[in-house]
């Protein structure tokens, strides 16, 4: 079991990362959905 | 719909992967445990050439066509290429320093890989800078296409010179059939994982630049 931390480590890196990037898109998407729902209202109230 | 069966399939597969690297395939017995780093490192840099070849060929289809979803596919490409060149390095760094004992060495595959990773960088700073949609369109296109010139470059610094970095002969000398087959698992878990994110990222940028524009009318309306 040499060296299994540093296998651990790349793992953890890895994953980590790759969930964190999932995880950082779906809070964009919900961002650009919350936008998008003031600028219609924001047009709704203007005409 | 779609992008959700996209997003499932790719879970599975790479918890696949996750089962072939950690129990499936043996260990190999020059290097030991720390062997395991390459089933993600290949796929790692392989999805990240992959993905700026993506960039590349869509940035050539905005010059041409001048329509924004070929700006929309660039752009995220390359925005997905960055986090796996990046991890592709980190995971490098974590090998070469049991292989080596070092983190960090100055020899051709890492310092041109180190250098594609800044201008992918540079691709997003360029975009940040310019204002107008189109321009920044434009100028990212002319970025995305100079930079992808340096993937050749890092693809064959192993043979061009004479580096510590191994060179990829997998396909050339045979690698056992387990091992070979974890790595292809790999590959088509992360290729699969790239065609989802690109789809859902593609997507976002519409949208973002979508409610940028609205802002602007808005702000336009305003004043």
């Amino acid at each position: 079991m040499e060296n299994a931390g540093y296998m651990l480590s790349a793992f953890i890196v890895i994953w980590a990362a790759l969930l964190g990037y999932v995880f950082i898109l779906s809070r964009r998407q919900a961002k650009i959905h919350r936008d998008i729902e003031l600028l219609q209202e924001t047009f709704g109230q203007q005409d | 719909m779609k992008r959700k069966v996209l997003f499932f399939i790719s879970a599975g597969l790479l918890l696949l992967s996750f089962y072939m690297v950690l129990v499936f395939v043996p260990t190999e017995k020059d290097m030991g445990i720390v062997q395991r780093i390459f089933y993600y490192h290949v796929p790692l840099a392989w999805v990240a050439f992959l993905a700026f070849f993506v960039v590349f060929f869509a940035s050539i289809g905005y010059l041409v066509k001048r329509k924004p979803r070929w700006d929309h596919v660039a752009c995220a490409s390359a925005e997905i290429g960055l986090v796996f060149i990046s991890l592709m390095l980190l995971t490098g760094m974590i090998w070469a320093k049991s292989a080596w004992g070092v983190w960090w060495i100055w020899e051709p595959r890492l310092t041109t890989s180190l250098v594609l990773w800044f201008v992918y960088v540079a691709y997003f700073i360029v975009r940040a800078y310019v204002v107008e949609e189109e321009r920044k369109a434009r100028f990212g296109a002319v970025v995305g296409i100079i930079g992808f010139l340096n993937v050749p470059l890092v693809f064959l610094s192993v043979t061009l010179w004479r580096t510590q970095h191994p060179p990829l002969t997998i396909f050339t000398d045979g690698l056992a059939g387990s091992m070979m087959a974890t790595l292809l698992v790999c590959l088509f878990a992360f290729n699969f994982f790239y065609i989802y994110l690109l789809a859902e990222v593609t997507l976002m940028k519409a949208d973002e630049r979508a409610v940028r524009q609205l802002k602007e009318k808005s702000i336009r309306r305003n004043s």
